[in-house]
């Protein structure tokens, strides 16, 4: 049940990743081109998106549990910490360099070439790197 | 007039967001793309492994699959630079798990329960985002 509902979560995710443009750098680099030609597509998409996210969790509140049983992921501490700024930042800086943020750099990986290959191997590296770099923040505080 | 892509744009953000309702309500889990490769990637969700694995699966499958069906191409358009598609990604990798999550994560399933970190995320990286676009391609023209 549960992987079942993961494989078509993730279908979903990919499909509409793909329909909405995600996985066109081209679209996403101009949503983000405020002072150029500016692309307001990505403002559907993200606008699209938040609307069935925001129905479910008013579902979720009402139901004491999710479908496979387990419970309902808790608010998390609401602390804008240096963590979530600094690395929002960084992440940003990437996503305006090559136009590609982690959902369709995956979405995109069947079609996109040698291109999306480098860069998702490169996006694992930074991933996996981030955890010794949490670790010494931590310990430094 | 509206333009067409807008119109996709819409259809598309509705299908991820069915996506992510899904995860939530079925798996009690958050649909965070940074978090659920990145935790596969350092080994901190091994006992999920299965589950995650099948997300991904069906992440880049349905969209092979489908544009195999249309009988279509898909196109992302990326620079052949390797030099920027390598430090595009790690920038994109480190910064998001730093962050604990990126445009699926605290853009779509943050802002819907008006997470203020969510929304504070999603805030901090659109403007480094405008930032580096108006850097890289009116100042430096790299892209």
């Amino acid at each position: 049940m549960r992987n079942l509902i993961a494989l078509a979560s993730g279908s979903l995710f990919g499909l509409g990743l793909l329909i909405s443009g995600m996985v066109d750098t081209t679209r996403v680099q101009g949503w983000l081109d405020f002072l150029g030609d500016w692309d307001p597509t990505l403002a559907f998409v993200l606008g699209g998106a938040i609307i069935p996210m925001a129905i479910a969790w008013r579902v979720a509140a009402s139901r004491g549990a999710p479908l496979s049983g387990g419970s309902f992921p808790s608010k998390p501490d609401q602390r804008i910490t240096s963590d979530l700024a600094i690395g929002s930042l960084i992440f940003g800086a990437g996503w305006g360099l090559a136009g590609l943020c982690p959902g369709p750099a995956f979405a995109s990986l069947s079609f996109g070439g040698w291109e999306g290959l480098v860069f998702a191997g490169a996006m694992i590296a930074g991933m996996v790197l981030a955890v010794p770099a949490k670790r010494l923040r931590l310990s430094a505080v | 007039m509206i333009e067409q892509s807008f119109i996709y744009g819409l259809i598309g953000g509705l299908i991820i967001g069915s996506g992510a309702a899904l995860y939530l309500l079925g798996n009690g889990r958050i649909m965070g793309a940074s978090g659920i490769i990145g935790g596969l990637a350092d080994g901190s969700a091994r006992s999920e492994w299965r589950e995650r694995g099948l997300f991904i699966a069906g992440l880049i499958g349905a969209p092979w699959l489908a544009l195999l069906a249309l009988g279509q191409t898909g196109e992302t358009h990326i620079t052949s630079n390797p030099a920027v598609l390598i430090a595009a990604g790690l920038l994109v990798g480190f910064g998001a798990r730093l962050a604990n999550g990126c445009t699926s994560g605290h853009g779509v399933c943050g802002i819907s329960r008006l997470s203020l970190r969510g929304i504070a995320a999603t805030g901090l990286y659109l403007m480094a985002g405008a930032i580096s676009v108006y850097a890289f391609k009116h100042i430096l023209g790299v892209i």
